[in-house]
């Protein structure tokens, strides 16, 4: 492997986490949103517990996944910051919206019930739905090969330039795929950080709910793929061990919710949603943007790339142990 | 509205925005942790009180910090892709070592801001060390960053191609050093006396109020030595511009003429077009004595560089008289309290002093986004001086006013309600039937008084 696939491969690492994460708080938030019956109130205090001291932390995945990108694909960063301008803009607004308000609504008051609080709370749900579903679309666009050379400033009009690679079915569809995805990763969760035994009902019906959800989304993902994508997804020599895999992961994470194994739903659902997005990564090798900027030749020269490598392995030796202090203080169950 | 000017323009307000919040995220945790360590060592109850308030005001204006931030890292690419294109693996390293930094502080944020029950003691504030920490090294990464826009090294340029790439000699680069000392102690001395300035407002009403007087003596502990400092720093970053940056220089003093013994010139206003400066009162040799530590060193004017790449001189000029009136106030003020201090004067009895000190309140933020208009208003038309411009590097996509206006009233919005939770927040300090008359030992001098006897210094 050469040190800008590792570099690639890290990248991705970084991105499966803030999927794994970032994602699932974003899912709390379309939780708080669709909070119903008699357990609402205890519902979002729970939703607004399990994201509080994390989410910050959370986020940060997606900085690193973006400094690290920047730092060794500078075209790949360039291209993507001028081609995919306008939705990257509204995923910036949508963030800023929801860091903004979760901590206005819940630090702002005089107190976590204060009521007159609760309209950020409402900011902060629907910016949780909007995000996920932006993010989605522009790694729609990344995947179905959308991003050319020269697609700025080559005379072609606004709209086929700046709008035409992410609005359209593939890249949406993939959308709602990622906004499902978190909300089924979210759901699980909050079944396994919940308390009381009603309150974990609520969020297995979800849970249940939306891993069902979730399949409807992957196949119409799948089939409104472009045929390179699918084509890969389907004939290539990793595709059939990496869809069994993919398999048994839902399978394990919908049986073990059914069957109220709280901790392997848990796993279960983080093995599929990790496996899809390495599937898609595979996809497209060795391209970094489809169809022509290759790993190998958006790569920064090597003195950037051993650098960032001695940088991340620094930074994994700080990093990993204080995460892991973080989850044991807020998420061990004692 | 060009678009270049729009981009320029979102990226300023983006700064703008975010600097107020990196600035209050390197101080704030530091003053935490000096309140809540008083309190394990004193057992006084009253500091364990301001660590939490403090605390929980940092929490908000965290958020923002993190989002705002956020929207930075990204408008590097959606603004200016030429020059991530061509800067991303020279300077992406001291990014990347702030991504870590950021990492460590959000982890060790979440510990201090929810785990005040969940842990012991002495591991919460060691957390609360620990952000205070990342959040100074992720500030100095980030001027690093900057820094080597204003001093570009670690590089070759051959036939317009980037060659012979040293990231380590690029985070090396001239003015590192420079800006990151002025930078930090910008930040403690911003924050220290906004904090001050705040409570100093309380105690002129109440002066004998035990919660406002500790807050007060933590946050000049913080701010004092800082701005003392700030002005021999700022000599620093004025000498490196002098022989780097001749253009900045001779802007930030409206200097258009190349001399030996140059005069200092205090006020006055930048006539572009007939090359000199009005109604400004000039110390002589003064310049040439503080630039090169020599009263007759030649100071090269802007006469020195082609007008085409000169920066906006007035806005340059005006902004560095700012930052420099206000550094000079608030270090003549530290000093004041320190020898208040050194006197063992009770200083929240001191009217004068306590209304100087409020009229600090936002000063150190003012200077601070004066000096960053000198720093990058300075070195225009360059976005990496004297390598590669500002409209080189600008990205192709037209309508960018629609961002711009779009951005500028989120941040509008944003920052009205920032303003107004604080205010509420700051309303609800213990104002003060529960503290007052509380037996307090003022300090850790050990000159027990208790408040009956306070009135009588000051
Ligand atoms: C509390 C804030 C504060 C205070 C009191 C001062 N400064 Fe400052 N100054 C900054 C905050 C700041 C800053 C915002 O932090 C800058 C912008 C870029 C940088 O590195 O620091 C800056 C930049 C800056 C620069 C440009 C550096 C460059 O472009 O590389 C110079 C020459 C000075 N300062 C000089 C001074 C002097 C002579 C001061 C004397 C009183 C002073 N500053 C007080
Ligand atoms: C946080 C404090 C900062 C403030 C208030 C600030 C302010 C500004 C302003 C006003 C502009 C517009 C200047 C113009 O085009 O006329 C600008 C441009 C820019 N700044 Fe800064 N800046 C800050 C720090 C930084 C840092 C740390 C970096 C990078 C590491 C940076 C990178 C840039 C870039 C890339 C541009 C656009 C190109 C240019 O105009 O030169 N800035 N900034
Ligand atoms: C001199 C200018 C700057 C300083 C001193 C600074 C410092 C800081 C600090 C201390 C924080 C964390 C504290 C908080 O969240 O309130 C922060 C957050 C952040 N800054 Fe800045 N910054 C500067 C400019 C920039 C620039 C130019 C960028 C983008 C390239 C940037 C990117 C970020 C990001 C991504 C975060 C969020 C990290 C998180 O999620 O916790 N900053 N900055």
């Amino acid at each position: 492997m050469t040190l800008a696939a590792l570099l690639a491969g890290i990248i991705f690492v970084a991105l499966n986490a803030y999927a794994l994460l970032g994602g699932a708080d974003f899912g709390g938030g379309v939780w708080d949103l669709l909070a119903t019956g008699p357990r609402k109130e205890r519902q979002r205090e729970l939703i607004a517990e399990a994201i509080g001291p994390v989410w910050e932390a959370n986020h940060v995945w997606l900085i690193l996944a973006l400094v690290l990108l920047f730092t060794c694909f500078p075209p790949a960063f360039a291209r993507l910051g001028t081609l995919l301008h306008i939705p990257l803009s509204l995923v910036l607004i949508g963030i800023v919206l929801r860091g903004s308000a979760f901590t206005f609504w819940r630090y702002g008051g005089g107190g976590h019930g204060d009521s007159e609080q609760r309209h950020w709370g409402v900011v902060f749900a629907v910016a949780s739905l909007i995000t996920p579903l932006l993010l989605g679309t522009t790694a729609g666009a990344i995947a179905s090969g959308a991003l050319p050379n020269g697609g700025a400033g080559n005379g072609r009009e606004f709209y086929a330039t700046y709008v035409a690679p992410w609005l359209e079915p593939f890249a949406l569809s993939v959308g709602v795929f990622a906004l499902v995805a978190f909300a089924f990763l979210a759901a699980v969760y909050l079944t396994f950080e919940a308390d009381e035994p009603e309150l974990r009902e609520d969020f297995r019906r979800r849970a249940l709910a939306s891993g069902a959800a979730l399949f409807a989304a992957a196949a119409s993902a799948l089939l409104l793929s472009p045929p390179f994508v699918r084509g890969a997804l389907i004939f290539a020599s990793w595709a059939l061990p990496l869809h069994v895999l993919t398999g048994a992961a839902a399978v394990t994470a919908l049986a073990a919710l059914w069957y109220r194994r709280w901790r392997l739903a848990q796993v279960g659902a983080a093995a599929q949603v990790s496996l899809i997005l390495w599937g898609w990564a595979l996809s497209q090798r060795p391209y970094i943007l489809p169809p022509d900027l290759t790993v190998a030749g958006a790569a920064a020269p090597p003195a950037t790339l051993r650098l960032a490598l001695a940088a991340v392995a620094l930074g994994a030796v700080v990093l990993f142990p204080s995460l892991y202090y973080l989850f044991r203080v807020f998420k061990g169950r004692g | 509205m060009s678009d270049l000017l729009a981009a320029r323009s979102q990226m300023g307000i983006s700064l703008a925005f975010h600097i107020v919040f990196a600035v209050i995220g390197i101080a704030m945790p530091l003053m935490m942790v000096v309140a809540e360590r008083r309190w394990q060592v004193t057992g006084h109850a009253i500091y364990l009180d301001l660590a939490k308030r403090w605390a929980k005001g940092t929490a908000t204006l965290f958020a923002v910090g993190a989002v705002s931030g956020t929207v930075l890292s990204f408008e590097l690419g959606l603004l200016w892709p030429r020059f991530m294109e061509f800067a991303g693996s020279i300077i992406g390293m001291p990014f990347s070592l702030e991504g870590f930094a950021f990492f460590t502080e959000a982890i060790f944020l979440g510990v201090y801001l929810y785990g005040w029950d969940r842990i012991s003691p002495r591991a919460h504030l060691w957390a609360g060390v620990a952000v205070a920490v990342s959040g100074a090294a992720s500030g100095i990464f980030v001027v690093i960053a900057n820094a080597w826009m204003n001093a570009p090294t670690g590089f070759e340029l051959v036939g317009g191609q980037v060659v012979s790439v040293n990231p380590i000699a690029a985070m090396g680069n001239a003015a590192a050093v420079s800006q990151a000392i002025h930078m930090t102690l910008a930040a403690y001395a911003a924050t220290g006396f906004a904090v001050a300035g705040i409570h100093a407002l309380f105690l002129l009403r109440d002066p004998a109020n035990a919660f406002h007087r500790r807050a007060l003596q933590i946050a000049l502990i913080v701010g004092a030595p800082a701005a003392v400092l700030q002005p021999l720093s700022g000599d620093l970053s004025a000498r490196h511009i002098a022989v780097h940056q001749p253009a900045k220089l001779a802007a930030a003093e409206a200097v258009f003429h190349t001399q030996a013994g140059a005069p200092l010139t205090l006020g006055g206003w930048p006539d572009v077009a007939a090359r000199e400066t009005r109604f400004a009162v000039l110390i002589p040799y003064t310049l040439s004595l503080l630039a090169f530590h020599d009263p007759h060193a030649v100071v090269k004017g802007l006469d020195a560089v082609a007008p085409e790449d000169w920066p906006n001189v007035p806005v340059v000029h005006l902004s560095f008289q700012l930052m420099v009136a206000l550094g000079t106030y608030l270090a003549v003020l530290s000093l004041w309290v320190g020898w208040l201090a050194w006197r063992r004067r009770d200083l929240a009895h001191n009217r004068w002093l306590m209304r100087a000190i409020a009229l600090a309140t936002p000063m150190g933020f003012l200077a601070v986004e004066a000096g960053w208009m000198v720093t990058e208003l300075g070195r225009q038309p360059w976005v990496i001086y004297g390598v590669l411009r500002t409209a080189d590097a600008v990205t192709p996509m037209p309508g960018l006013v629609v961002p711009f206006v779009t951005f500028t009233l989120l941040y509008c919005f944003l920052g009205v309600m920032v303003v107004w939770l604080l205010y509420r927040q700051i309303l609800r300090s213990p104002t003060m039937p529960e503290w007052r008359g509380f037996y307090m030992p003022v300090g850790g001098r050990g000159n027990v008084k208790s408040q009956g006897s306070e009135g009588e210094a000051g």
